[in-house]
């Protein structure tokens, strides 16, 4: 079968890959890059686990094939942190117990990234909506939500 | 140790995780990350039919395909037989290998046939379409009332219903009657004032965890073998498929993965020995991992519900008789929470003439697993509903009703047990208190309270505790650690040894490392397993005082630990500066080596575990849409060693339980196959759908654990339905009984 | 394994002629939110992806004296995003934002949500109520049809195996208009519309109803159009009288089935009760 040749950026990173066609990024990620951070949970856009972002848009990565990132800039969970630095958003789920079985973590953590790129200071229900694509069956979200308010408040500098 | 609360200096602190960065940053690997040389993938072909015989499986095709290496089907597994606890279920293991792999019939729509492993999951997929399986379709039966008629059609020829006398010459789906009771009802209906009966349905829900079932096996030529995945205990893993393949524990490494939720559905096994058969015929590792509709189609929810009961009350509030019959599906092979159902219903209240019925029944569903408090929500949503409508009618406050029959230390709970220290009536007393229960309610919206019990559980237990030459310490953990029970660990450690929890890490032993321990299920985990790593700190800390003891030239008994250093008892034995844990550390080579504690207990004395939940719900009375707008859960977790997680758990089992309420639901076609194996229209709870979730832990001590902790996951999913049901009823006007409340059950119960 | 090739073509007659070259097995891709889907649950299984989105005129939204045109596969978040369109037609940006999660929304597209065919496709009742038609393109040139003709039945509409719709023309609307778009969900994200309901209306000086378009989905095997709706409202000035006569109208218009996501009596009902509340948003906004 052909396998399209493609160049991408991954966290900063210049990356090229063989996939096949109907190979999701998700599958790109995890099976060729070796990028297991992002989780697969549904494969049918239904619980955002496998959440990266695209040109600046959260999007689900199990819903884009793997040979449409041409020329793309594409960040995942791996990307979020610096070598000696967590992101505000991975400090504050830390802080409040915003996690628990932490499977679901990653995909949150990056959608809640590009919430807060767009809009430094959202409301609680900015928050809920922007979320509702990604499932937590462990912490009903109450502790999800505080930590992306807090963590948007610390990087106001509030 | 007695009621009192401990002063603590660690424990109550909400310290970060010890495997928390790994978590946020993608570093943690779950069952599906793990990836060896050589590796194989696995897909697993499922019936399409809800019933059916299978007549022949025609592999050749498939084995033909290029990249194909292997298929197995049931020919490949040995028949075995017999029994085992696991957490707080029966395994049978006949029952369990045919749920892994169906022999003689298929039995439900997802019902594994047949794998195939190849040398990508696009030819392993492939393979699947290549197999032949010719079926006899049988009738089949979904509804449990149905399963119960007589001329249901039956699923196994050889179960013949327990417990009923005489015993029935023909076999039946009903797996077994369960009757237990107290006093005489029919005197106790007699000295009601009112009565009220009701019969009440449940639909059939997913635990709902949103990491698919994964494992990779590796099988090596001396048969020793691997298998590393995500669940709710390696040991449980290892033990059940070494069962079903008819190898030696020993010969079987289980490496816990990290676990991405389990609410009970991971504590049996579906791919574990498939993988590992697949890599005995390959020589090569084997990777199984379940798509979602897989998840929905081939692994356990908990049991849809028929429960009917039926309540006396005098006008004065006080509980007269109790009586209760429950119909729990079983799905394909026997074992409901039945039992937990009965034992639960009524184990609130103090109640002198109770009777309770009930029936395990099979039907043409998955099979199901434990979920969160098993069977326990669905009998909690029939009797607190009742309550509920029982207070309307004598005219009393719901809370101070409850109050007047609730269960306190020394009442003897209609399962037998005789309970201690118990903090039931102090979650009532608070959510009387809690401003929530007195705010005003908007236009649409009603309020209402329910409450919860759950046993909670100790068992098995072990734990490692490593003093390191530098002072830190490194503990081993045999519990998969599904909620943040590492932290817990390390500070109920810090708190014996005197040290900051920053010094001391921790690991989950894999099978081979650490002896044997019980699944992380029953809210035991805290509990049990905290009680094996105070144990073995403890043991630790006797060592540190002994080398302390050898350095002063002193007795041991003249050396007393606190602080995290050995001090002298008192001042008669001697003037010594404090040793601290490091400086002792630093000498242990030459002080009789290394220190370490190791703990292997059956632990004993679990507190139950009581909640009480406030919710309001607001209805849109033009199309029956419900939604929660306030919550307060409130619940006796003993003692909260890590605040944070024990509020997580409340808010998680609330999530889970207004889910159940509202809007999930296994949903079924004509011919038995489900409609919704996914996401998409198996509706859990959006962030958006749901409000803050205020929770109030209330702490009565658990006499039996040296902190006073109780298990505290399982209660928060008891309240719930019936919460969010008889709130949804206050403003409907009319008594709603069947879950779920999707829109348009509400908006038929609002136009009549 | 069956070879599936993917290709990105960058114009409208490249584009057509890989759909020609597919011969019936090629699927154009647009947000890719329910192809996708589809061809991982076995339910299509193309030979050929084209991929529309590096064609410029499926990714503008252009805005003119006359009217809007909106690339077939415009986002979600390039829609909401675009000030224009959204102050026009709020009912038709809201419509297109119901669509699942913001991670589809970066991805999803009004042309694949009315190429899909699926009878509960948000955007589609209020680019219908909108009036909106479509730019068809295949080898013989472009053709524009209004959005209602499109789709004749669950996953079927009237393109041929090599057409695709390149893009929406929504014409400019008198002043005093608005447009409003609901939908009825168990939750309050994520699900598929059990009933939506499209309103579009204008009034005149006085207040009175001068036109309107009442569009809905979920309810039959393709979106309907509700011509007793909007003469319910029309002359009217969307009093209660109207407003009972749009719901019946609206009620009967349904030809729905008993589904997993709803009962025929729900649906009837709810059409009524959806219809009615967006009149009241489309007339709130046509008198703002």
């Amino acid at each position: 079968m052909t396998k399209q040749h493609i160049t991408t950026s991954v966290n900063g990173e210049s990356v090229e890959y063989l996939c096949e066609a109907q190979q999701t990024l998700l599958d790109v990620l995890r099976d060729e890059l070796g990028l297991t951070g992002t989780k697969e949970g549904c494969s049918t856009g239904d619980c955002g686990a496998c959440s990266v972002i695209v040109d600046g848009n959260v999007v689900c990565s199990c819903l884009m094939l793997g040979a449409e990132a041409e020329g793309r800039q594409i960040e995942t969970i791996e990307g979020m942190a610096t070598a000696d630095q967590l992101h505000p958003l991975q400090k504050q789920f830390l802080e409040q117990a915003s996690l628990q079985c932490g499977f679901c973590t990653p995909g949150f953590l990056v959608a809640a990234k590009a919430l807060l790129d767009k809009n430094p200071d959202p409301t609680e229900t900015e928050i809920r909506f922007w979320l509702a694509g990604n499932l937590c069956r462990c912490t009903g979200y109450d502790k999800i939500v505080r930590a992306v308010q807090d963590a948007a408040a610390e990087m106001r500098g509030a | 140790m007695g009621a009192e609360q401990i002063e603590t200096k660690w424990i109550g602190k909400r310290i970060v995780r010890p495997d928390g960065v790994d978590k946020v940053t993608g570093r943690a690997n779950f069952g599906a990350d793990l990836r060896l040389p050589g590796m194989l993938e696995a897909k697993i072909l499922r019936s399409p039919h809800a019933h059916a015989r299978i007549k022949s499986i025609d592999t050749s095709k498939a084995e033909a395909l290029p990249g194909v290496l292997s298929v197995v089907t049931a020919k490949d597994f040995p028949e075995v037989s017999g029994m085992a606890d696991a957490g707080e279920a029966q395994v049978n293991f006949a029952d369990l290998s045919r749920n892994v792999m169906a022999r003689e019939k298929a039995l439900y729509d997802g019902h594994a046939v047949a794998a195939v492993a190849a040398t990508s999951a696009s030819i392993a997929t492939e393979a699947l379409s290549l197999i032949e399986v010719e079926y006899e379709v049988l009738p089949h039966v979904i509804d449990v009332e149905e399963a119960m008629k007589p001329d249901a059609p039956l699923l196994h020829d050889d179960l013949f219903t327990k417990n009923v006398d005489p015993k029935p010459d023909k076999p039946s789906n009903v797996a077994q009657r369960l009757e237990f009771g107290a006093g005489d009802i029919d005197k106790g209906f007699g000295e009601a004032d009112v009565i009220v009966e009701r019969t009440f349905r449940t639909a059939a829900t997913h635990q709902g965890y949103i990491e698919p079932h994964a494992a990779v096996a590796e099988w090596t030529e001396d048969g020793q073998s691997r298998i590393w995945c995500s669940s709710q205990g390696q040991f449980a893993v290892r033990d059940m498929t070494t069962t079903l393949l008819g190898i030696d524990h020993a010969n079987l490494k289980v490496t816990p993965a990290e676990i991405g939720g389990g609410f009970g559905g991971k504590t049996t096994i579906y791919l574990e020995p498939v993988a590992l058969l697949l890599s005995r015929k390959t020589g090569r590792p084997v990777r199984a991992v379940m798509s979602r509709e897989e998840v929905f189609r081939g692994s356990g929810p908990t049991s849809g519900s028929v429960v009917r009961t039926k309540i006396g009350m005098r006008n004065s509030g006080e509980i007269t008789a109790a009586e209760l019959g429950l119909k729990y599906e079983a799905g394909a092979f026997p074992g409901s929470p039945a039992m937990a159902g009965c034992m639960t219903a009524f184990a609130c209240y103090d109640i002198e003439n109770a009777k309770v019925v009930g029936y395990d029944v099979v039907s043409n569903r998955a099979k199901c697993a434990a979920y969160r408090a098993p069977g326990a929500p669905m009998t909690a949503f029939a009797v607190e509903s009742v309550l509920d409508e029982l207070a309307e009618k004598i005219g009393v406050d719901p809370i101070d009703l409850r109050l007047k029959n609730a269960a306190k230390e020394g009442t003897r709970a209609l399962y037998g047990a005789k309970f201690k220290q118990i903090g039931f009536e102090e979650t009532l007393k608070a959510a009387k208190d809690h401003p929530h229960y007195s705010a005003p309610l908007g236009p649409n919206q009603g309020r209402a309270i329910a409450c919860g019990f759950w046993f909670n559980i100790g068992g098995e237990s072990t734990a490692n505790v490593n003093v390191n030459m530098d002072g830190t310490v490194t503990v081993v953990s045999p519990n998969p650690d599904i909620g943040g029970s590492r932290a817990s660990m390390v500070l109920m450690a810090a708190e014996v040894l005197g040290i900051n929890p920053d010094r001391i890490r921790i690991t989950i032993g894999d099978t081979a490392s650490i002896g044997y321990s019980g699944l992380t299920g029953g809210s035991r985990v805290t509990f049990a397993v905290g009680m094996a790593v105070v144990d073995a700190s403890k043991q630790v800390v006797t060592q540190l005082c002994e080398r302390a003891a050898q350095i002063w030239e002193v007795d041991v008994e003249g050396v007393e630990w606190r602080d995290g250093a050995a001090h002298p008892a008192s001042s008669n034995v001697g003037d010594f500066d404090p040793l601290s844990l490091e400086k002792i550390a630093a000498q242990s080579a030459k002080l009789g080596g290394t220190i370490t504690g190791a703990a292997a207990i059956n632990a004993r004395g679990a507190g139950p575990g009581f909640a009480t939940h406030i919710c309001d719900v607001e209805v849109d009375k033009g199309t029956g849409r419900v939604d929660v707008v306030r919550y307060t859960a409130i619940q006796d977790a003993g003692r909260a060693i890590h605040p944070g997680y024990v509020e997580g758990q409340m808010q998680g089992g609330v999530a889970q339980g207004v889910g159940w309420a509202l809007n999930e639901e296994y949903i079924f076609d004509d011919k038995g196959r489900l409609e919704n194996p996914g996401f998409l229209d198996y509706r859990m709870p959006v962030t958006s759908d749901l409000p803050m979730i205020d929770t109030q832990i209330i702490e009565v001590p658990n006499p039996f654990h040296p902190y006073g902790v109780r298990g505290v996951g399982e209660v928060p999913i008891v309240p719930p339905l019936a919460a969010v049901a008889s709130a949804v009823s206050q403003v409907v006007g009319k008594r709603m009984d069947q879950l779920p409340l999707s829109p348009p059950r509400v908006l038929d119960a609002i136009d009549g | 394994m069956p070879s599936i090739d993917y290709v990105a073509p960058t114009s409208v007659n490249d584009a057509v002629a890989a759909l020609a070259a597919a011969s019936g097995n090629g699927r154009v891709l647009a947000g890719g939110t329910d192809l996708l889907v589809q061809m991982r649950t076995g339910q299509i299984t193309p030979q050929t992806i084209i991929d529309i989105k590096r064609i410029a005129e499926t990714r503008e939204i252009a805005e003119s004296d006359k009217a809007f045109v909106i690339g077939a596969a415009a986002t979600g978040v390039e829609m909401s995003a675009h000030n224009g369109l959204k102050t026009t037609f709020p009912g038709i940006v809201e419509a297109m934002d119901l669509i699942g999660s913001q991670q589809i929304q970066g991805r999803a597209s009004p042309g694949g949500n009315l190429c899909n065919a699926s009878p509960a496709a948000d955007c589609v009742p209020a680019l219908i109520a909108a009036g909106a038609t479509c730019t068809i393109a295949g080898p013989n040139g472009t053709r524009d049809i209004p959005v209602e003709d499109v789709v004749t039945g669950p996953g079927q509409t009237c393109l041929s195996q090599d057409e695709f719709v390149v893009s929406f023309t929504v014409p400019k609307p008198p002043p005093r208009t608005g447009d409003a778009y609901l939908r009825l969900i168990p939750r309050t994200e994520m699900d598929i519309a059990v009933v939506g309901a499209g309103v579009c209306l204008t009034l005149d000086d006085a207040g009175v109803c001068q036109a309107a378009r009442v569009a809905l989905g979920a309810v039959a095997p393709t979106q309907v159009l509700v011509a007793d709706g909007a003469a319910a409202l029309i002359g009217s000035t969307i009093d209660e009288t109207a407003l009972n006569t749009l719901a019946a109208a609206a009620s009967a218009a349904c030809n729905p089935i008993d589904d997993k996501r709803g009962t025929v009596d729900y649906r009837k009902k709810v059409a009524g009760v959806l219809a009615t509340r967006a009149a009241q948003k489309a007339l709130e906004r046509a008198k703002a």
